[in-house]
């Protein structure tokens, strides 16, 4: 799969400085904390969809690996983070660690079968990972507990000192500060040498083997960093709401996030939250307006997006208001 | 003071004077979760359906209080959905009582919040047997799926069956289903012959139905997902003639789900179920009820099982309302629903005090043509049957 | 003996149904390279049609289909011309993106229509049960599928191959410009082949909601299907889509028989086993 254009080298320096935009985003994220406390919930759960989206983003936006089983992670990681709470680690962010040990061990053993095809073969191999692994959660029910969802989580106070609450201020601050302190990775990572040889990779293999990338290298790597900030988030999910379903796995929710993503724009670091920002507050928006048919609707809005939005919100942006750089392709 | 600030001061005074009246007439909000699209929005469509009937018939003030019912979509298997939509209901909208819930993960997740927020929580259709003792404010109204496939097993026993097979869906509920069956006709002193779980998205049956040809059971229990697993099962159970080698079918009433009996037609002819509730069911207040339903949602849709429950759960809430005149008090709700006791559409029901859990009438019911369209005609039933699981 | 050539014969059988639901989309996907997730669409808008003209037109069974297939390509004409075609040139995210729109509304209106329930699918009496040759049960639907499926398959391996029509369509799917260049009229083409497509998508799920029933929720709940038989058997090739459909309906009947305990990690694991194989399906070509 070729990406629209490709990337605007900019001047490495220029690219590391965080612009003001970013911090403007950053900063409104926590405003939502103290303007918005009877929806934390909500944008918490915007967040952790958002660093999914990240997630996918360093996969398919950075490094062209197409994928419809995303959610293997995810499910993993939201798995394991339950399961954990039922053995007796219940402080949370040991639960991020394990998580993130899982999904990371199971998307490196992957990411040999993925990368093997090319576009169409791994998108149907990804896929099938997520199905078999979708089936495999389903069966082990005394483990899992099948479709009837994981029972009896009971999770810790954050670090042996905040509780969660009802009205989710724990959780969204926890959340918050997991996904920020994540994205700086990614974000450091990308803006680097090595984001670069990977959108080399992405745009042209035979060029990228002629100045010497290690190609199988970076993108077994990658594909492993994309899974384990996808197990993070499955299991923050899964400390957030207390509960594990087995649509954690699902191929709804992967194709959910790769809409999301194409929303918000592939390959900038922010399409990922600023597409579950729209996604989900369109969904949200929408349901609440017409219980029923509010699919139509969302229908609608991804047609004329195809239609209007090319690149991405983010992409529009750039193109509207030539928008501060952000290791943003043109 | 500039045309703004008049505006203001203006919308500031009528809060003012709006706030003490409004505190007099606050009315009962309920806040309902359904699954209203995905795979499962048939379940919301009835459930729904049966919740805005029993408003149409009974008015919308209770105890003096008006009654405001808000319904949104979880989408299906979606738990975290679910529990954001509750959180809404409880942080922004304050609602006062809990109520929906098609599928078991979504009243899962919603169970805890219901306890920390403490308010009434009513079930309308998911049916896993523990859900009640996930939080001490579930009440349900539906029913639960032991409940209704147990006293199956007792029929198979008492009609001389020996050889007996079981094809259930290989998921929670099917398990739970071939469970409780398993267990009750076991302890009539039979054996199963054989049994096998199909995926739950199976397309086509035809492996099974061999496999169950060359077993040659006398009867075979059923538990597939409502929908197209009935649809086509049943289709390639007559294509390869297992009606006519006499291999009989029992299941329960999420197999011959009124409101698809139109789709399976003459297929399901003979099939025996049990359950809680057919429409064909034989009392004044059913008629009565099939009436205003088709009056509302036309004949071409049936009342089934799923729109009774989303009835009944709100009977239950009006009822005890009255009760505590209209306190909504979770603790003092949920003792008022405790042994309430009521005739539904389904027969008569009630609530156990100590599970919170439904007591209600099991039929045995066979699929029947009359005037042209198929029932489920009711020949038999065991009287206030409490949910099997929970014993 | 017996059981297994019943077993055999039902395995294929299921194959060719899979066949006969993917191979619209083996056109669109494979010969126009067009991300085209929304093909079950068309293939539900065959099974609404089939149930109103039999239902309430009153049409034959056999009169009904020809009849989708024609009008379902007709519609699809209109989506071509105002959704598809200004994302031919556009990238493969971009045509997802669209297509999956196209799925939610469709899903929305068909619930609108029809509500989310099953609705209630009939095939003739002539073509229900089964009768016995040489001691193997055989299904009379299931050998009207098959031979549908052969006449299909037929149909276009020869009008692909060697018709005007076929090169024209090869020509234009190899290199646009050079194609345009020879005096084709490559968005002519397209168009035809959509069209193509999208009628046996219609005709496809007018054929199996028999088998598979029909609510809304049908372009979401089979699209794994749709995928997986394209990509394992080559997009683009029609021989290659049977092959893989036959294979994998086989694979799966024959699991589901003799080990049940494997259910549905059956037909996942014979697929990526088959794309670790042939990561460019079985009868695909390499670019």
């Amino acid at each position: 799969m070729t990406m629209v254009t490709p990337p605007h080298i900019t001047h490495l320096a220029r690219r590391e400085r965080w612009s003001r935009a970013e911090i403007a985003f950053w900063l409104a994220w926590l405003a939502v904390y103290f303007l918005l406390p009877k929806h934390l919930m909500f944008a918490a759960q915007i967040l952790i969809t958002g660093l999914f989206a990240l997630s996918l983003d360093l996969i398919l936006g950075y490094a062209g690996i197409v994928t419809l089983g995303h959610a293997a992670f995810f499910g993993l990681g939201a798995y394991t983070a339950g399961l954990l709470t039922k053995v007796g680690v219940i402080e949370p962010v040991l639960g991020l660690f394990g998580a993130a040990l899982v999904a990371g061990t199971f998307g490196f053993l992957t990411s040999f079968l993925v990368l093997r095809g090319r576009d169409l073969s791994r998108l149907m191999i990804t896929l099938g990972i997520g199905l078999l692994l979708f089936e495999l959660a389903n069966r082990l029910t005394d483990i899992t507990g099948g479709v009837d969802g994981l029972q009896g989580i009971a999770v810790g106070k954050v670090l042996g000192l905040f509780e969660f609450d009802l009205f989710g201020k724990t959780a969204y601050l926890y959340v918050l500060v997991v996904s920020f302190g994540l994205f700086v990775v990614a974000r450091a990572l990308m803006t680097a040498p090595y984001g670069l040889s990977l959108r080399a990779i992405r745009d042209n293999q035979q060029r990228a083997v002629a100045i010497g990338i290690p190609i199988r290298v970076r993108l077994t790597n990658i594909y492993t960093l994309g899974a384990v900030i996808a197990g993070v988030a499955g299991a923050l999910l899964t400390q957030t709401t207390q509960f594990v379903a087995i649509d954690s796995f699902g191929f709804q929710r992967s194709a959910d996030l790769l809409i999301m993503l194409l929303i918000g724009g592939t390959a900038t670091l922010y399409g990922g939250f600023v597409g579950a920002c729209a996604f989900l507050i369109a969904q949200n928006w929408l349901s609440s307006i017409n219980a029923e048919y509010w699919l139509f609707w969302l229908g609608i809005l991804l047609i004329v997006a195809t239609r209007y939005l090319r690149g991405g919100v983010i992409g529009g942006m750039a193109k509207l208001a030539a928008l501060r750089p952000m290791g943003k392709k043109a | 003071m500039n045309k703004f600030q008049q505006l203001w001061l203006a919308l500031l005074g009528g809060l003012l004077l709006a706030a003490p009246a409004a505190q007099a007439e606050e009315p009962i909000r309920i806040g309902v979760i359904l699954p209203l699209t995905g795979p499962y929005a048939d379940y919301g469509e009835q459930i729904g359906n049966g919740l805005k009937l029993y408003m149409k018939q009974n008015g919308d003030t209770v105890a003096g209080r008006k009654i405001v019912v808000t319904i949104r979509d979880d989408t299906g298997i979606a738990p975290e959905v679910s529990k954001r939509l509750a959180s809404d209901y409880l942080v922004q909208d304050k609602v006062d009582i809990l109520a929906g819930f098609g599928l078991t993960p979504s009243a899962m997740a919603v169970a805890p919040l219901a306890t920390q927020a403490k308010k009434a929580m009513v079930i309308m259709n998911a049916a896993t047997s523990v859900i009640t003792t996930k939080s001490p404010y579930i009440v349900r109204f539906s029913h639960t799926l032991p409940q209704i496939s147990a006293p199956m097993a007792t029929y198979a026993a008492k009609s001389g069956i020996k050889k007996m097979y079981t094809l259930v869906a290989d998921y929670g509920p099917g398990i739970d289903a071939e469970t409780a069956f398993k267990k009750a006709f076991e302890a009539g002193g039979s054996q199963l012959i054989g049994s096998v779980r199909v995926p739950v998205t199976n397309l086509d049956f035809s492996s099974y139905i061999q496999r169950i040809k060359d077993a040659q059971p006398e009867a075979v229990f059923l538990f597939l997902p409502p929908g197209s697993a009935t649809v086509s099962f049943l289709k390639a159970y007559k294509e390869r003639g297992l009606d006519k080698a006499g291999i009989k079918l029992l299941a329960t009433v999420d197999f011959a789900d009124d409101d698809l009996m139109d789709v399976l037609g003459q297929s399901v002819l003979g099939v025996v179920t049990s359950g809680h509730y057919s429409m064909a069911h034989d009392s004044a207040l059913n008629k009565a009820y099939v009436a205003a339903y088709a009056e509302a949602y036309g004949t071409k849709k049936r009342p089934n099982f799923m729109s009774v429950a989303g009835y009944d759960g709100m009977a239950g809430i009006y009822a005890a309302l009255k009760k505590t005149n209209g306190d909504t008090d979770g603790d003092k709700l949920v003792a008022a629903m405790k042994g309430l006791a009521f005739e539904s559409p389904r027969g008569p029901i009630s609530i156990d005090p100590e599970t919170r859990d439904i007591v209600q009438t099991v039929y045995y019911r066979r699929a029947e043509e009359k005037n042209g369209r198929v029932f489920n005609i009711e020949f038999d039933s065991v009287k206030n049957f409490k949910d099997p699981g929970k014993q | 003996m017996t059981s297994f050539l019943g077993l055999l014969f039902d395995g294929l059988a299921y194959g060719t149904l899979l066949f006969l639901i993917s191979v619209g989309l083996s056109v669109t996907l494979g010969l126009m390279g067009f991300i085209n997730l929304a093909h079950g669409v068309f293939a539900m808008a065959g099974g609404y049609l089939l149930v109103v003209l039999m239902g309430a037109a009153g049409l034959p069974f056999l009169a009904a289909l020809p009849l989708i297939f024609v009008v379902v390509a007709a519609a699809s004409l209109v989506l071509e011309r105002t959704l598809y075609r200004p994302l031919y040139k556009s990238t493969h995210l971009d045509q997802v993106l669209l297509t999956v729109g196209i799925i939610f509304v469709a899903i929305a209106g068909a619930t609108y229509i029809w509500g989310p329930g099953q609705q209630p699918v009939s095939i003739p009496e002539w073509l229900q049960g089964q009768f016995s040759l040489a001691g193997v049960d055989l299904s009379r639907y299931r050998l009207f599928l098959m031979a549908i499926g052969a006449a299909i398959t037929l149909g276009l391996v020869f009008g692909l191959e060697r018709t005007r029509f076929g090169a024209r369509v090869r020509a234009s799917v190899e290199r646009q410009r050079t194609a345009a260049a020879m005096g084709i009229h490559v968005e002519r083409v397209f168009q035809i082949t959509f069209a193509l497509g999208s009628g046996l998508a219609g005709l496809g799920g007018a054929l199996g909601v028999d088998v598979l029933s029909l609510d809304p929720h049908f372009p979401l709940k089979y699209l794994v299907y749709f995928l997986l038989i394209v990509v394992v058997g080559g997009p683009g090739s029609i021989m290659g889509t049977l092959l893989a459909a036959l294979l994998l309906g086989v694979a799966d009947t024959a699991g589901k028989y003799y080990i049940p305990e494997t259910g549905a990690f059956m037909i996942y694991v014979v697929m990526i086993v088959l794309l670790l194989v042939a990561p460019h399906g079985l009868l695909g070509r390499k670019k």
